[in-house]
Formats: C-alpha cells, sequence, structure tokens
C-alpha cells in the first residue's frame, strides 16, 4: 500500500468505521469507565498498549501455529488466552519496571481481559487477512478510535452530573442515547472516505 | 432458594441486558431484526447453560487463583462447539452474526454468572440460573429487535407490514439508532420497574 493508501485506511478506522460506535466492540467498559474523565484517559492508555501488542501476537501465533498445524478452528481458544496471558504478563512487567505507569493504569489492565474490542480487533486482522504492517497500523488506529469516542464520550458524561433529567433515564439509559448521537456524529465522516 | 426461583430470577430480577447491564456489545450489534436477536441469544443460552454446569461440577477442583483463566478456557470451548455447529447447520444466521459469534466468549453475562453463580452453587441450580438467564437474554434481545426491524425496516420477522408508501425510519436499523433504542427501552424498564416497586411499597404499608 502507498502512504495515501495507509492514510485513508487509518482514517477509516478512526472515524468513519470506529471500533466502539460503529462496530460495538468494548461496549461495557465503555459505559463503566466512561462516568469520569481520568478513568476514561486510564482505560484509553491501557487500551492503546494493549490492542497493538495484542493485534501482532495473535497474528504471529495465527500464521506461525495455528495455520501450519492446520488448526485455525482453536483460533478462538487461542487468542483469547494469548490475551489473558499477555495482559497478565503486562502486569506484572510494569509493575516491576514502570511502576508510575502501572499505578495510573493498574485496576484497567484486568478489566481488558473481557474487552471484546481486543478480541474483535484481532480476529478481524484474520478475517480481513491484513499482512503484519497492516496488522500494525489497523490495531493502533483501531485503539485510537476508541481512545476518541471514550474521552469525549466522558467529556460529555461528566455534564450530566449539573443537569436535571426524568428518574428513568438516568444513569446508564441517557449514557446510551447519548452514545447514540455521538455515533451520529462520527457517521458524518463517511463522505471522507467515500463509497459508504 | 428453590430451582424454580433461581429460574424465574433470570426473567426479571436480573434480566440481561436491561437489569443487568452486561453483555452490550452483541446486544447492541446484532438486533438489526428479530431473527438475529433470537438467533444471537440462543447461541449464547447454548454456552450460558453448557458452561455453568461445567464451572458449577468442577468448582471443588479449580483452585481460586487461576478460576477466571480457568472459567475463559470453559467457555471458550463451547464457544467453538457452537461456532462449528452454526457453520454447519444455520449458515445463513453464521454469517450475520459475524464476528461476534467468536466474541460470545467475551459476553460479560456468562463469565459473570459463572463468578457470581455457578462457581458457589451445585449443577442443578446451576443450570436453572443459566436457563433463566439465557432466556432472558434471549427474549430480550428478539423484543429488541422486532422493535428495530419494525421502526427501521417495517417488517416484522421478514415480512412486510406496513402499506406501500411507507418510508422505514432507517436510522432505528443503523449504528446510532441501535444505542438510542437500548437507552430507550432501558429507560421504559427503569419507568416500569420503580412502578412495581411503589405498588409493592404501598401495599405494604
Amino acid at each position: 500500500m502507498s502512504f495515501g493508501d495507509y492514510m485513508l485506511f487509518i482514517v477509516s478506522a478512526i472515524l468513519v468505521n470506529n471500533i466502539l460506535l460503529a462496530k460495538f466492540l468494548g461496549n461495557c467498559p465503555f459505559l463503566g469507565v466512561s462516568k469520569r474523565m481520568d478513568t476514561a484517559t486510564g482505560m484509553s492508555m491501557a487500551v492503546i498498549f494493549v490492542m497493538v501488542m495484542a493485534g501482532m501476537i495473535t497474528w504471529l501465533v495465527q500464521y506461525y501455529i495455528l495455520v501450519p498445524l492446520n488448526i485455525e478452528y482453536l483460533q478462538t481458544i487461542a487468542f483469547i488466552l494469548v490475551i489473558a496471558a499477555l495482559v497478565q504478563l503486562v502486569e506484572i512487567v510494569m509493575a516491576k519496571s514502570l511502576p508510575a505507569l502501572y499505578r495510573a493504569l493498574g485496576i484497567f489492565l484486568p478489566l481488558i481481559t473481557t474487552n471484546c474490542a481486543v478480541l474483535g480487533v484481532a480476529i478481524i486482522n484474520i478475517n480481513e487477512e491484513f499482512d503484519f504492517v497492516d496488522t500494525l497500523v489497523f490495531s493502533l488506529a483501531s485503539a485510537v478510535g476508541y481512545s476518541l469516542a471514550l474521552i469525549l464520550f466522558a467529556g460529555i458524561r461528566e455534564r450530566f452530573m449539573l443537569t436535571k433529567m426524568p428518574k428513568a433515564f438516568q444513569g446508564t439509559s441517557i449514557g446510551l442515547v447519548v452514545a447514540g448521537f455521538l455515533a451520529l456524529a462520527f457517521s458524518g465522516f463517511s463522505g471522507l472516505v467515500g463509497g459508504h | 432458594m428453590s430451582i424454580t426461583r433461581e429460574f424465574t430470577k433470570g426473567l426479571w430480577e436480573i434480566l440481561p441486558p436491561f437489569r443487568l447491564v452486561l453483555g452490550l456489545c452483541p446486544t447492541l450489534a446484532v438486533t438489526t431484526s428479530a431473527e438475529n436477536g433470537m438467533g444471537m441469544g440462543l447461541a449464547t443460552t447454548f454456552v450460558l447453560v453448557c458452561s455453568n454446569l461445567l464451572v458449577s461440577l468442577l468448582r471443588k477442583i479449580i483452585p481460586s487463583k487461576v478460576r477466571i483463566a480457568a472459567y475463559v478456557v470453559i467457555i471458550a470451548s463451547f464457544v467453538v462447539i457452537v461456532e462449528l455447529m452454526m457453520q454447519a447447520y444455520a449458515f445463513p444466521l453464521y454469517q450475520a452474526l459475524g464476528i461476534f459469534i467468536p466474541l460470545i466468549v467475551v459476553n460479560c453475562i456468562i463469565l459473570g454468572r459463572a463468578e457470581a453463580f455457578a462457581g458457589k452453587n451445585g449443577p442443578v441450580a446451576s443450570i436453572a440460573d443459566g436457563l433463566g438467564v439465557g432466556i432472558g437474554f434471549t427474549i430480550s434481545l428478539a423484543v429488541l429487535g422486532a422493535f428495530r426491524e419494525l421502526i427501521g425496516s417495517g417488517t416484522v420477522w421478514g415480512n412486510s407490514v406496513f402499506w406501500e408508501s411507507f418510508e422505514p425510519f432507517t436510522f432505528m436499523v443503523r449504528a446510532p439508532g441501535a444505542f438510542v433504542a437500548l437507552g430507550l427501552f432501558l429507560a421504559a424498564i427503569n419507568l416500569i420497574s420503580s412502578k412495581l416497586d411503589d405498588r409493592k411499597r404501598r401495599a405494604q404499608s
């Protein structure tokens, strides 16, 4: 792919096909940690880190272990184990060598194992038959898109504390409606890539 | 608690995804029609019941330090079974649900029930719990899917129901509509349950 193609690919993954708002991956933590800005930023950083690492490692596992041994049907089990082990490993290494970062990301790391965005991106990388560089770029762009949506949403949600609203809508309910409008705003970018 | 009680609590008290706000990704993604919602619900129910049973049988063998990893492996095995069975017997549905079938592994409802219930209770109660929660989830997805399908494409179970010049409100079947529809449903359920609580309190006093 040329440089222009990569730019198109990146813009598409961040804005147009945003992993959270257009592909519905990773919505539980999206609603769970978006009540405050600092937790949303912490989660975003952890997602960027783990998603890129997991994307690369699952790609290597797929093409150097599963395909040569003809056991592609074990993909789901293999990937979730790789992600769980990776998260655990990152946690241990980070606690030892980067204590400051560990304290910032600490509680979000274990939550990421069940963040379907990470497993989702790993599976999309394989389904779309990306090569290694594509995988790297796509994982990073998806993670950035995730963070962008999460931080924007947390910014909006902080304002709810000051707003009067019907009792039935309080909490997750109004959060989902607002997420819908955020998704609508993001879908406005589809003209950028064209053909969608 | 009796077995019936374990079963029925999944249908209202902890009804996912409305009362127990978990498993949102498949809820948002596959409810573009009643049929897809129901297929996803049934696949999840199967995995949930099987994993609840196995987790409950193995609850004394699995060391508590590695229990989450063990649960994930158990769940993933059943998801692979569902995936292969759907490829063989329900291929159109398999294609419609796409990536969300392998992603049943990370559906927090299943891991949540394994951790909160099956890891502490006997096999029969765990099956009842899994069935209740699973059927509750299936009904929720089917109802949400039917609502979005009716408004968004003007059809019920694939059959057109409106007059010929009816212009469907396609917002509802697209991504933003998923969030808005689920938010509105959640608000409705909140309203109903607060009304019910009020009535109960008034009956007691």
